[in-house]
């Protein structure tokens, strides 16, 4: 398996056969508490890095889940819509939102690794 | 961001919160829970099992008075005060001059005295409009060293009833002073989830014994705002701020029912003649339920749409009801376009979602009767 990359927005990356598959973190699932909708983006569309996406709908509020990378988005996780609490549940593998073809694949290189992530999670602490 | 916490009161509860694991966020000035490590979802539904306490201690509590003490809150407010008995307590508005709502707020007669309960938010508006209103002789007494704790659900009365049967006689909106666990307390049958429970005025010194006694009552759990929130909305229940504000009437905002018969002929309360006006000629919109299709919520200030149309109204509260298992709104529409069964559209995000005009509650109030 690939290494995992993380955005400052609490998405995470991972590439994987040429194409990086999306989620969001469990610190993000724990922080937005229990899911209830997601809005995922249609298949085909050109995303630029930084983009709002989806969005994911807990209980209290909407959140905005971003592309972290440039690219087309091929395929998005359509159980999701049935059972939304997978979010909550398995946030780095069931969980998934989305898979992007990168524009440029170097990109998520120049995300932050796992040591990365968790240091930034504690300064915002 | 940056880090307001310093300038946050905090209630007689906030050590307790934090030891319970409670994720504080800023509310009507204060640090509050919006929820503990169960979650807002698991909060919510252990309510409408078993028993879930809230600290409530942000709101304003004060008391009135002096002769002629509900003849003068009457000055403030539509409701009808003077008609309330011993031992009894009552939802009301205070209205400003103009006809829009001020606080929504409970009243108990307490015999000797009136006892309030206005909203965190607005209790700065409100006391000094009561107060302005008193003749001499009446005089309010704010009471910031009490504490306010709710528990709610059908096992609440029978949790709290254990350390004072007495709570278990009282009726739906009857009010009593209690000793319970020691602590003398304030109890009225009453709260803002739908289900049957308590609200509970404690001295605020013992407010975390007393929390701690209620805690450790079988069926009892901690809830935070964001439970709630879903339970009033749930339960059809008003937020001050979202869904009634100084622009909105009692009529509009469907609230007519607390408007005492006796002073819909005496017309001598602020904003009487708006309100005569519009219960004689209905208004240009209305307060309503509205049941987003599907599973997405719409939230506060979705703009509201006839089907394939122009913009009628807007939603004021909207999100997911756990117990309903699916998305609820209210939200004011245009007159027209507010009976039950009435399709809409919801702009969310650019897209419509289809919905249509729903009675309220959406979950069935459940009061002791």
């Amino acid at each position: 398996m690939s290494e995992t990359r993380f955005t400052r927005d609490h998405e995470w990356v991972r590439l994987e056969g040429g194409i990086a598959t999306v989620g969001i973190t469990d610190h993000a699932q724990n922080a937005l508490g229990d899911v209830v909708f997601v809005d995922l983006p249609e298949v085909g569309r050109e995303v630029s890095a930084g983009e709002a996406v989806a969005v994911v709908e807990s209980v209290k509020a909407a959140s905005d889940v971003y592309a972290p990378i440039a690219g087309r988005i091929v395929e998005v996780n359509a159980g999701l819509a049935e059972n939304p609490g997978t979010i909550n549940a398995a946030p780095t593998t069931d969980g998934w939102f989305f898979r992007i073809e990168p524009a440029d694949a170097a990109e998520i290189a120049g995300l932050m690794d796992e040591a990365a992530y968790a240091a930034f999670v504690d300064s915002q602490a | 961001m940056a880090d307001t916490s310093d300038s946050l009161l905090e209630t007689p509860l906030a050590a307790l919160h934090r030891a319970l694991g409670g994720r504080m966020v800023p509310f009507a000035g204060y640090a509050m829970p919006v929820q503990y490590p169960a979650g807002i979802m698991a909060e919510h539904l252990h309510c409408r099992a078993a028993a879930a306490l809230f600290d409530v201690s942000h709101m304003g509590q004060a008391e009135i008075v002096g002769e002629g003490a509900a003849a003068a809150l009457e000055r403030v407010t539509p409701a009808d005060v003077q008609g309330l008995k011993p031992g009894r307590q009552r939802y009301g508005l205070l209205t400003t001059e103009s006809g829009g709502i001020l606080d929504d707020f409970m009243v108990a007669n307490l015999g000797d005295r009136l006892f309030l309960v206005v909203n965190a938010s607005r209790k700065h508006v409100d006391l000094p409009a009561i107060e302005a209103a008193l003749p001499a002789g009446v005089t309010l007494r704010p009471l910031p060293d009490r504490a306010l704790i709710a528990l709610q659900g059908p096992q609440a009365v029978a949790a709290i009833a254990t350390l004072a049967p007495g709570i278990a006689a009282l009726s739906f909106m009857g009010v009593g002073a209690f000793e319970i666990a020691g602590v003398p307390a304030l109890v009225s049958r009453s709260g803002y989830t739908g289900e049957d429970g308590v609200e509970v005025s404690v001295p605020a010194e013992k407010a975390e014994a007393f929390a701690r006694a209620l805690l450790a009552l079988p069926g009892v759990q901690p809830a935070g705002l964001g439970a709630r929130d879903s339970l009033r909305l749930e339960a059809g229940l008003c937020l001050y701020g979202n869904d009634i504000d100084e622009t909105t009437s009692p009529v509009e905002a469907a609230l007519t029912w607390t408007i005492g018969k006796r002073r819909r002929t005496e017309w001598n309360f602020p904003g009487a003649e708006r309100v005569r006006e519009e219960l004689a000629s209905g208004t240009k919109r209305l307060r309503v339920g509205i049941r987003p299709e599907g599973r997405q919520p719409a939230r506060g200030h979705t703009p509201v749409h006839a089907p394939g149309g122009a913009a009628i109204g807007e939603i004021t509260s909207g999100g997911f009801g756990p117990s309903l298992n699916g998305p609820m709104a209210m939200g004011y529409v245009a007159r027209e376009h507010a009976a039950d069964g009435t399709p809409l559209e919801l702009m969310v995000r650019g897209k419509a979602i289809p919905a249509r005009v729903a009675p309220m509650p959406f979950v069935p109030h459940r009061y002791a009767r």
